[in-house]
């Protein structure tokens, strides 16, 4: 196969050895995707590549093409060539709690040593209904209400976690498991550690976070920025129906400890999920709209104001590629990485805060990685360094809107 | 409904006309959350006529007595029975207590009048109390009781100089609370889950924890079970079910309940077992784990080792309640205070608590009384806050290990050269196996990295490779023990 302007594949490929090292460590990585990849340093787009990649779509989960899921037993990366998506023909429409209490009641059927404790989960069904009838169906021990001590609840998960049990932990807000912050760091991202890898604990810990509508600051935390340098613990934030599903299976079936990031306001977003099970995931990012003229990359929330603000764009010209991260650690550097050599241009859009987010660290090891792709600083929205205030205006102004997305694109790509 | 029922008992009713009177409105509401039929009472005004109206604040106030204060409450259905005169006995049932009313005003003293006696079999000379009524122990059990009290009192002599003399980092001893160590651990099973603070290796002992790899996970080589993560006396083993300890105070305390909660799940005859000291009943942890276990009535053992101190902090600095064992009650919690230097006594009272936390499914709390005859760890020089002459007089009159040995003796089961050869013995084994597990290597270089997760993501694998990368530049800055091929 020839290579356009004479580029030595091996040159080619020995500048970017290092970015390989994430993909080529025991990745399966096909012939195809390969050349693919040579070929976009030479920012030409070829008929191979185009033919392996997906039909120029618009953006969003419905819009991809059909993907037929395939059941993956373990939740260690497998790369996929095609990105995860929605769209199964039939399947059936849902709200996002409604997502995550399928995922998490379709588990505890199929094992018996998953259960869910946590404040008003058992019989009050959740604050958020993702455990109504839990209490029920299976039972006032596995859907267990606890009394007020996360720390003590989450200490309690660890102790079943290491003799047999897949607790899950539901914080009623994410910004209350700031009190069982020891539990998490101490034990739970550090015993298989310490103990030489003879205990394990395979617990999720999930809640709703984020900024909400009014709820304070002690109500609006973004706990992924604390918990993102705790060794051990692996986390996710999902943002569709889709992959709250998916991801609340994978995280339950992984044995290390997942942090699941829900938020408070998507809740009640509504989508078509495949019939089938399937799971996602953990160290995956979604592609959630190919492009090539930037790649913005985001999660949870921010998702959706991105995908807003490329409505915009796409009128106004543009074409940016949005990639919801959806594993917040480890990053996914694959996808990412292909994406930042294909448009040479990143712009992180979060909800965390400026100070020690999560895109402080993607900055970072985007830098360190595809520094050379780079034609621009890569971009950063984030929330202001404050607790958010109660009142309405106030908050809007201290989280990323839709204007400063579609604004900061167009500065960027007018440089 | 309401204004009926009351016209018809006026028109019953041999008040005089004009006569105001105030009656209770009750209004019957379906059953609560409690299971209760709750009433609402409320009273209304109204006079000889049938009609409500205002009236003098005299009359209110002549008739305001005989009127119930408005309270939810269990009534028979009998409006008129609500009425009665000695308003100590009715009984009051908000949800949070059902209790009856009292007239006095009077607090509860914060201290009962006398502290909560303490359960001990032998005297400080090993001689049996003479109500005492001694567990079934025979020669064998006894003397392997004995031999390990005084392997674990060597251990802890010889690990100790070690450390002093740079061989290992840190150690902590646990001189004054042998018997704790070995006899509460003798009365358990070798599936009941243990959950330790960092004073309680005789466990791991008694269960077949080689010295050996006692001196592994001190050393951290490549035999530690750890794998040279923790620092030394943060002992593990799933095989002995003896949870890896981790070093903030009072953190096990919840997770032995999450244990024992599995256990009541599988109906196993096994029970959890937590292990603290006097300082991690102030933790918050300590509070949430006894109310959580009280709650869902798991079977689990809180074992306080209350010591007297705290690092530096003494127990009246630390709680001013009398010792660990009222705060049971708190909990709702059976608890009992036992002498910790009286390895029968301790061997009783855990076998029993035992039992009942398992046939019962319900948490027991120990309070053993005990001293800490040694220094915190290796890094506490106790002589800065207590007088030489205090700890000399626990070491050498109240030592545990004596005691129990006075007792044996007695007994025919021990005697002055079965002393002499222990002793000597214990002492040549620590030894050895402490050269032994110094002159073994490090842990592999790549134990920094696995076990973050199941397996090495891709992140620390490029941390890996460049770690390996700067020592191969720079052989002569790093360890030589550490193999890394």
């Amino acid at each position: 196969m020839a290579l356009s302007q004479g580029i030595m594949a091996a040159s080619v490929v020995d500048c970017c050895s290092r970015s390989w090292s994430a993909l080529a460590l025991g990745q399966n990585v096909g012939p195809i995707r390969w050349i693919s990849l040579i070929v976009t340093k030479t920012r030409k787009v070829l008929t191979i590549q185009a033919s392996t990649a997906e039909e120029p779509a618009s953006f969003g989960p419905s819009s991809q093409k059909l993907w037929t899921p395939k059941l993956v037993t373990n939740a260690v990366a497998t790369k996929q060539d095609a990105p995860a998506t929605t769209g199964a023909k039939g399947g059936h429409e849902l709200l996002l709690f409604e997502a995550l209490r399928e995922g998490l009641e379709e588990e505890m059927e199929r094992d018996p040593t998953v259960v869910v404790m946590g404040e008003d989960v058992g019989h009050y069904g959740g604050s958020y209904k993702v455990t109504k009838g839990f209490a029920e169906k299976f039972g006032d021990w596995r859907a267990l209400d606890t009394p007020i001590a996360e720390n003590s609840f989450t200490g309690m998960a660890v102790g079943a976690a290491m003799t047999g049990l897949r607790p899950i932990i539901e914080g009623m807000n994410m910004g209350f498991l700031l009190l069982a912050y020891n539990q998490i760091s101490n034990n739970c991202g550090m015993l298989h550690y310490t103990s030489g890898g003879q205990f394990t604990i395979p617990c999720v810990i999930r809640g709703p976070g984020g900024v909400g509508r009014q709820l304070g600051a002690e109500h609006s935390q973004r706990l992924e920025s604390y918990f993102q340098s705790v060794p051990g613990l692996q986390m996710v934030a999902c943002s569709t129906p889709y992959n709250a599903k998916g991801l609340m299976k994978a995280a339950i079936r992984s044995n290390n400890p997942v942090i699941l990031f829900e938020h408070v306001l998507l809740y009640n977003l509504k989508e078509t999920i495949p019939d089938e099970e399937y799971i996602c995931c953990l160290e995956e990012a979604e592609m959630v709209r190919p492009g090539k003229d930037v790649t913005i990359l985001t999660y949870s929330r921010m998702r959706h104001y991105v995908l807003q603000a490329a409505k915009t764009l796409v009128s106004k010209g543009y074409d940016p590629e949005i990639i919801d991260i959806r594993s917040l650690k480890p990053f996914d550097m694959y996808t990412i990485g292909n994406s930042v050599k294909k448009t040479h241009k990143v712009l992180i859009v979060e909800e965390c805060m400026r100070t020690g987010g999560i895109g402080a660290s993607l900055r970072a090891a985007i830098m360190e990685n595809f520094f050379d792709y780079l034609d621009a600083p890569i971009g950063c929205l984030s929330s202001q360094d404050v607790p958010t205030p109660y009142s309405g205006p106030l908050e809007e102004l201290t989280v990323v809107q839709p204007h400063q997305i579609i604004s900061a694109v167009e500065k960027m790509l007018s440089e | 409904m309401a204004s009926s029922a009351v016209r018809a008992l006026m028109k019953n009713s041999t008040l005089k006309r004009g006569a105001t009177f105030i009656t209770s409105i009750t209004e019957a509401r379906p059953y609560s959350q409690h299971g209760v039929r709750e009433f609402s009472c409320g009273y209304a005004l109204w006079n000889a006529s049938g009609r409500s109206s205002t009236f003098e604040s005299e009359d209110l106030l002549r008739n305001l007595s005989k009127v119930v204060p408005p309270a939810t409450r269990r009534l028979s259905g009998e409006p008129e029975k609500a009425f009665t005169d000695d308003e100590d006995s009715e009984v009051l049932d908000y949800p949070g207590a059902k209790t009856t009313f009292t007239h006095e005003l009077k607090f509860i003293p914060e201290n009962a009048a006398e502290p909560v006696p303490c359960y001990r079999l032998l005297n400080d000379f090993g001689q049996p109390l003479p109500w005492a009524q001694l567990p079934q122990m025979d020669a064998e059990l006894a003397r392997k009781i004995y031999s390990h009290m005084v392997s674990l009192q060597t251990m802890d002599l010889i690990f100790y100089e070690a450390q002093r003399q740079g061989r290992f980092s840190f150690y902590m001893t646990t001189h004054g609370e042998e018997a704790i160590n070995i006899a509460t651990a003798a009365a358990l099973s070798p599936e009941d889950v243990l959950f330790t603070q960092y004073r309680e290796p005789g466990i791991l002992m008694w269960r077949g924890f080689s010295l050996e790899s006692f001196a592994n996970q001190c050393f951290g080589n490549r035999d530690d079970l750890g794998k040279g993560r923790q620092m030394p006396v943060h002992y593990g083993s799933r095989e002995l079910n003896y949870f890896t300890i981790s070093s903030p105070i009072a953190t096990q305390l919840p997770q032995a309940v999450g244990a024992a909660y599995g256990l009541k799940m599988d109906n196993a005859d096994a029970c959890a077992v937590a292990y603290f000291g006097d300082g991690a009943s102030s933790e918050g942890d300590f509070h949430g784990a006894m109310n959580f276990a009280a709650i869902l009535e798991t079977p689990v053992v809180f074992i306080c080792r209350n010591n007297g101190w705290a690092i530096s902090t003494p127990t009246n600095d630390q709680f001013r309640s009398d010792g660990i064992v009222v705060k049971g009650r708190g909990y709702g919690i059976r608890s009992i205070r036992v002498d910790g230097m009286d390895a029968l006594a301790l061997y009783s009272v855990v076998k029993e608590a035992r039992r009942m936390a398992i046939e019962e499914s319900r948490p027991v709390l120990i309070e053993a009384l005990t001293y800490r005859v040694g220094h915190h760890s290796t890094s506490d020089d106790s002589s800065k806050y207590r007088n030489k002459a205090e700890i000399d007089h626990w070491k050498l009159v109240r030592d545990p290990v004596l005691r129990f040995r006075k007792w044996i003796e007695a007994h025919g089961w021990w005697d002055v050269d079965s002393e002499k050869k222990i002793r000597s013995e214990a002492r040549a084994a620590v030894i050895a196996a402490m050269n032994k597990a110094g002159r073994k290597e490090k842990p592999h270089l790549s134990a920094l990295f696995e076990d973050v997760y199941d397996s090495v993501p891709s992140h620390l694998k490029e941390q890996d490779s460049q770690l390996r990368e700067v020592i191969a530049r720079h052989p002569e800055d790093y360890p030589t023990d550490v193999p890394t091929q």
